[in-house]
């Protein structure tokens, strides 16, 4: 077993596409979550309708950046649709409620109904050329020793990743601000928050659609950098990778979705590594084999997810502080 | 979500695959590939008739893997390169005239599970033609009928949800995978080879009854700490969300992606109640999922617990002071819904087959259920189900089949926003 | 200085007796849960500029009637008004805006704000807490004079030093301090305290009513719910007393704490808690 290439290709994929799309739409959820409070189980959803936002727009013949557009108004529109119904209602009622809706969407997407617009079950493809057109790259691999990539991938990554340093500016912008306040205020206690005059309606209204437009633009970076979008992409269990990054990273902060997208793919791109390694070398015997690794993979997320929630629900950069004096909400 | 009718389709073509697999020499050449293939015939009434010439287009993910037309037996068959999930579409227009699909819209399966070095039978219903002959009241009936048996099955799994929502006031997420692990249980008992192979309602008990005290496990172990610590609600319900996601892929280690059936009630013969055509074990399922749910009404309107129950559901400070061990009976609550969820699981396995995600598949409806019903009531939870299984199921009859589960999430929504305690829920508790 | 106030002298000690300048009125209010008449009112009318208690036993219906008349209750059905203007169906942070304010019997403390953040959020018309204001709004200038006002606040509330801590560390007596100076950063005309003084101990309950006083000092108009019947002698001008969901009694403090009805309600209690 390469324990040297396990580490760069873990290396890769803590810096690859993947980390930056869902930075981004760790951002989002952040925003949603973190810093107001709300339970936005249906989150993937605004990734899904950005993607197919682009993809719709060029596939009918409109330009990229005006499926871009599309896709970011979608998006907002679909925080716009998530919240009115639901934001009056409990935590958990909302957390219903939104994993309906983004399965309600993939649904549909995915039919034959839908069909003409959407290509079911094939997805669209062949959106992104306009994109790639514009790199400025010169032809080339770029990096260090193995740690390296095209220039087509380099181009997306500085965009993605610009991107994600873009948003953050932007919400560092708005929780700093009284804005920001006002819904931490909401995410402490809504009735507080109601009782001084705020309107905490429009404003979880406010952070849904503005959470859901970045989640949007992480829908579309990864549909130009796969230039594939697909419904059975968009599943609930992004969601809850989104979740875990917020989780891990540490919710309510500005490095938190940044780094803990960082660090989940690495620990995901390892631990995939190393166990194929294992067990191809036979640590396990007959008891495991490589289409375990997948599962074991995901029952281990599920209980580190437990973890973190119990013991560390803070976060990486979390304050303890806070933890301290969390209300039993 | 596959239907009901599908998976007893599929296992009906398996069996009948498996037998000419074993019992046709012939197909010697076949049985090595991994492929997926099947026979087209019309049948008209008792008349069965082979189509040929028609072409089915095997893909994956939107890339065509493959091709096959009909011979004249009727036989197609495809090659596929691995194991996967392929998607089967069946050319409408290659069909000779006189010859239509009975249904219309099942023209593609998009998650047909190919194993390795085994071909997979497919069987595209083919009949007449035109709608005018099918008998509407048949079909009707026949839904109606699927859609209680699939309701019960709803039923019997969202009172745990619900109950334990009313004593604790939390949303289990990992529910769904009790009743899957109630289903995995008896399958190790019943149709396992390392088991010791008991019929079917023989490693119901067992099973049951381990999964009930797992579910007292979780409350032990688990969510009584947290709610000492005082764990806030969001966290709770991501801590579920986690539980679930380790028991499935756990689940799906040990028990492999694989869809299997139990050892007994799995084909059977149509027989014919009321007019209606169904085979007896749904009928065998309403009656003792009825019975089951009878039961615990009783439980809960007639005996001490079942009332105290009650009581720290409508207010727990209240039944506290009135002397109420509320902790015991949330225990007890647990063990209970985690008991329901199992004998559900091993319905829904008897109806259909036993799969690693056959539980998480089925937690969208039963949230749809007890949203309608009302959370927090075990009534609520059992009319929603009714409901919820009816609805979809007849749904079918306006509603192409790919938005059955779209069925039941809109009316999930739309109770919420009309009326988000539900039919017999309480306003206090929503907002 | 103090608004000239119309004095309550002369006013019949009757429940739901008409009052020289109400500032706020209620008209056959009425909300029910399942069964039970939690608040049932015909007539009440709140004197302003005064310091108004709203006494009864537990279960009287006294925080049902405050979060009624703040919005955070629908009643069956009923009216009510501000200044003349009607409160009906109007959401409980539109009230707050009006001019009255609520404060809560559990202190909402915004736990992971701090003590000084707790009064900035409370300020009114602030530019920075619209979206598109917190992102093009110059509202540095207002957030500067908010912080000079929260300071001022909470120095005269002896939290001054306290003001860069989590709100969530605070004792109990000193987030019952912060809720009211945070109740007060949002100018309002009416404020409702809900037991402002339940689990403070004596020298504290002294300095909050202080406060108290200094508030019908400044204009305003004070109810609040109380169960101490000292706290209530020393600085009521007026008392309201309820039971099971009516109004039984009203009046100067004195009057109210002889009547036969009040001693009944609350002995009537007892005895029910005894079987």
């Amino acid at each position: 077993m390469d324990l040297g290439k396990i580490l760069i290709d873990a290396g890769r994929a803590a810096v690859g596409v993947p980390a930056a799309v869902y930075a981004l739409s760790a951002i989002g959820l952040n925003l949603q979550f973190g810093y107001t409070g709300l339970l936005n189980f249906g989150h993937v959803a605004s990734m899904l309708v950005g993607a197919y936002g682009l993809a719709i727009t060029v596939d009918q013949g409109g330009s990229m950046w005006l499926g871009i557009v599309v896709g970011l108004i979608l998006a907002v529109l679909l925080g716009l649709l998530m919240g009115v119904p639901t934001l009056r209602l409990r935590a958990d009622y909302l957390a219903i409620v939104t994993i309906a809706v983004g399965e309600i969407l993939r649904l549909v997407v995915r039919s034959r109904f839908a069909a003409p617009l959407t290509n079911a079950l094939s997805g669209i493809q062949g959106f992104a050329d306009s994109f790639y057109d514009l790199n400025p790259i010169p032809v080339g691999q770029y990096g260090i020793g193995t740690f390296r990539f095209d220039e087509r991938l380099t181009f997306v990554l500085l965009v993605g990743w610009g991107l994600v340093g873009l948003t953050t500016l932007l919400i560092r912008r708005l929780t700093r601000s009284p804005w920001g306040r006002v819904i931490r205020a909401i995410r402490e206690d809504e009735d507080a928050a109601r009782s001084l005059g705020k309107n905490v309606f429009a404003y979880k209204l406010q952070s849904l659609m503005v959470g859901s437009a970045i989640g949007g633009l992480a829908g579309i970076v990864l549909a130009i950098a796969q230039q594939n979008v697909g419904p059975d992409n968009y599943l609930p269990l992004l969601t809850f990778y989104a979740f875990t990054i917020v989780i891990v990273g540490g919710p309510g902060t500005l490095r938190g979705p940044i780094i803990g997208s960082v660090i989940f793919w690495f620990v995901f791109s390892f631990f995939d590594g190393f166990m194929t390694g294992a067990v191809t070398e036979g640590w396990f015997g007959d008891l495991l084999d490589a289409t375990d690794i997948g599962p074991i993979r995901f029952a281990l997320f599920g209980v580190v997810l437990m973890w973190l929630m119990t013991y560390r629900p803070q976060g990486i950069f979390g304050k303890r502080e806070e933890l301290l004096i969390a209300d039993g909400r | 979500m596959r239907t009901g009718a599908l998976r007893r389709t599929l296992s009906g073509a398996l069996a009948v695959g498996a037998f000419f697999v074993l019992l046709a020499p012939g197909a010697q050449a076949q049985e090595e590939s991994t492929s997926i293939g099947g026979t087209l015939e019309k049948i008209d009434g008792d008349q069965r008739e082979p189509v040929a010439g028609v072409r089915v287009v095997v893909s994956q993910d939107g890339v065509e893997i493959g091709a096959a037309v009909s011979d004249g037996d009727g036989t197609w068959s495809v090659p596929v390169p691995a194991a996967g999930i392929y998607q089967v579409e069946i050319d409408v227009d290659s069909l000779p005239d006189g010859v239509d699909l009975t249904d219309p819209e099942r023209s593609i399966l998009p998650d047909v599970s190919v194993r390795e070095g085994r071909p997979k039978v497919i069987r595209f219903a083919l009949g007449p033609g035109t709608a005018s002959r099918v008998d509407q009241y048949d079909r009707i009936g026949g839904l109606l009928v699927i859609g209680l048996k699939f309701g019960a099955i709803i039923a019997l799994s969202s009172i745990g949800l619900s109950l334990v929502f009313g004593v604790t006031g939390l949303v289990n997420f990992a529910h769904g995978d009790i009743v899957t692990l109630g289903a995995v249980l008896a399958f190790f008992l019943n149709a396992s080879p390392l088991g010791p192979e008991w019929h079917i309602l023989l490693a119901a008990v067992p099973a049951i009854l381990l999964a009930a005290g797992l579910g007292g496990a979780q409350e032990l172990a688990l969510w009584r700490p947290l709610r000492r610590r005082r764990t806030g609600l969001v966290s709770l319900i991501v801590i579920s969300i986690g539980l679930s996601f380790a028991i499935r892929y756990l689940i799906l280690v040990v028990f492999s992606g694989l869809p299997r059936p139990f050892a007994n009630y799995v084909i059977q013969d149509n027989i014919d109640v009321l007019g209606i055509p169904t085979v007896p074990k749904n009928l065998v399922i309403i009656g003792f999922t009825v019975a089951a749910l009878a039961a615990v009404g009783v439980f809960l309107q007639r005996t001490k617990l079942g009332t105290a129950m009650r009581a720290v559901s409508d207010n727990s400070d209240l039944a506290e002071s009135s002397g109420i061990d509320v902790q015991r009976v949330i225990l007890a609550t647990w063990v209970i819904g985690a008991g329901l969820a199992a004998l559900a699981g091993i319905m829904f396995g008897i109806s259909e087959q036993v799969q690693w995600d056959m539980g998480f598949k089925l937690l969208l409806l039963i949230f749809a259920a007890v949203i309608l019903g009302g959370l927090g009531t075990a009534f609520g939870a059992m009319v929603g189900g009714f409901v919820i299984g009816v609805a979809v199921e007849m749904s079918t009859l306006w509603v192409p089949t790919e938005f059955k589960t779209v069925v039941a999430l809109g009316i999930l929504v739309v109770m919420l926003l009309v009326r988000p305690q539900g039919l017999l829920g309480s306003r206090e508790r929503v907002g | 200085m103090a608004a000239e106030r119309f004095s309550l002298e002369g006013v019949a000690a009757v429940p739901g007796v008409p009052k020289p300048d109400p500032v706020v009125v209620i008209d056959d209010l009425g909300r029910a849960f399942g069964g039970i008449q939690a608040v049932d009112v015909a007539h009440l009318e709140v004197q302003r500029g005064t310091i108004t208690s709203l006494i009864g036993p537990n279960g009287a219906g006294k925080t049902t009637l405050f979060n009624v008349l703040t919005g955070f209750d629908r009643p069956q059905h009923g009216r009510w008004q501000l200044n003349g203007g009607p409160l009906v169906g109007i959401p409980a942070f539109r009230v707050a805006r009006l001019g009255m304010v609520r404060t809560f019997q559990l202190t909402k403390s915004l736990a992971r704000l701090t003590v000084l953040e707790n009064l900035m959020v409370a300020a009114k018309d602030q530019v920075g807490e619209s979206f598109w204001g917190s992102l093009f709004g110059n509202w540095r200038p207002i957030e500067a004079a908010n912080e000079d006002k929260a300071l001022a606040s909470l120095e005269r509330f002896g939290l001054r030093h306290m003001a860069g801590e989590y709100a969530g560390g605070l004792s109990g007596g000193q987030r019952k301090l912060l809720e009211m100076a945070r109740a007060l950063m949002v100018d309002p005309e009416v404020v409702m305290l809900d037991e402002p003084t339940a689990g403070v101990n004596p020298a504290l309950t002294q300095s909050l009513l202080e406060h108290i006083k200094n508030l019908r000092r400044d204009g305003m108009t004070v109810v609040f719910i109380e169960h101490d019947m000292d706290v209530v002698q020393e600085i009521s001008d007026w008392v309201i007393c309820m039971s099971q969901g009516r109004l039984i009694a009203e009046g100067p403090p004195g009057e109210v704490a002889r009547n036969p009805s009040v001693i009944d309600a609350y002995l009537g209690k007892h005895h029910g808690e005894i079987t």
